[in-house]
């Protein structure tokens, strides 16, 4: 497909828009529906539609893979690190309240950051089960 | 207005599944199924719930329709299928009953905005009334699932976490899994 002028051209401009869009997601989930999870899923659909264009080559140059792999479990340790810095801090598992000098912007921080991890894992999972798909294909 | 929203939804939706069901082919099947997801993404926001309309269209629209593609481009044949007029009666009681039981099931549901239905009266009305307040978060969906239901959305980051292990595990470096063949007949 990577010969297509018109898949080319709009794969181009659009995938940077989904990337902001997927951001946007990601940091005013708070504010508007949406987060962690909608937003890793958001900013992993740009890097497979440009992978679907510019071949599955392009993708692994672009992300390699294990950066996806350290990402999946990364996400996970930051969402698990908060809960255990809570606990540090002096309050319950995954209690956001003690992690500021304020109860709410502790609460604010806290769901901020797992949010991150959250869509940090999503969009690594989401890419590499597509590149792990998309190398059975057989070249043809 | 929401009334003929809902029905042109439904509609299409129905004519969506009957679609899929005489689809012959695995890749119209596949398409079919990704503007299915769309619908219910619709429906959902009828239903004022952004927040899950967002998930389904991204990844019911998107990432599974793409995956399916994937998968079905890494298969060689076997996408049409080969049509055997014969009616078969099994299945088909199989289904009806099935769908009866579920039918039957959907009468225990509370009415759609009952105010004195469970769900409506138990935890979900501290967290409106509270919520705001004690999270400072307006949104109150991220409200629930960071904060008051942290526990059960890190567990949820672990599953996506280990189904991504899981496929690795079973389709990623197959090259590691082979056992190397040794030289010199050792």
């Amino acid at each position: 497909m990577a010969n297509d002028l018109i898949l080319r051209v709009v794969t181009k401009w659009l995938s940077p828009i989904i990337i902001l869009f997927a951001l946007y997601v990601q940091f005013h989930g708070d504010y508007s529906p949406g987060g962690g999870f909608q937003a890793g899923v958001i900013f992993s659909s740009a890097i497979l539609l440009y992978s679907l264009t510019f071949g599955l080559e392009a993708g692994l140059q672009l992300i390699p893979e294990f950066v996806l792999r350290i990402g999946a479990s990364l996400g996970v340790l930051i969402y698990g690190g908060v809960g255990v810095v809570s606990m540090i801090m002096g309050g319950n598992f995954l209690n956001y309240s003690v992690l500021a000098s304020t109860s709410l912007a502790g609460q604010h921080i806290g769901i901020i950051i797992i949010e991150l991890g959250v869509g940090i894992t999503v969009a690594s999972v989401m890419v590499l089960l597509f590149f792990t798909f998309a190398r059975q294909v057989a070249p043809e | 207005m929401s009334l003929i929203i809902n029905l042109v939804l439904l509609v299409f939706l129905l004519a969506m599944a009957l679609a899929v069901l005489k689809a012959r082919h695995l890749f119209a099947m596949a398409m079919l199924f990704g503007l299915y997801s769309l619908l219910v993404a619709c429906l959902f926001v009828t239903l004022d719930a952004p927040d899950v309309a967002f998930t389904e269209a991204a990844v019911g629209t998107g990432i599974s329709t793409v995956l399916m593609l994937v998968t079905l481009a890494s298969i060689k044949d076997g996408h049409e299928l080969v049509s055997s007029e014969k009616v078969r009666a099994a299945p088909l009681v199989i289904c009806v009953i099935m769908g009866g039981i579920l039918i039957y099931g959907t009468q225990d549901l509370p009415d759609l905005g009952d105010p004195l239905s469970a769900p409506q009266k138990e935890v979900a009305a501290r967290y409106i009334e509270q919520g705001q307040a004690e999270t400072g978060v307006p949104n109150l969906v991220t409200a629930v699932l960071a904060s008051y239901r942290g526990f059960d959305t890190l567990g949820e980051v672990t599953v996506v976490l280990t189904a991504g292990i899981g496929v690795l595990m079973l389709l990623g470096s197959r090259k590691k899994i082979r056992i190397k063949e040794v030289p010199n007949g050792k």
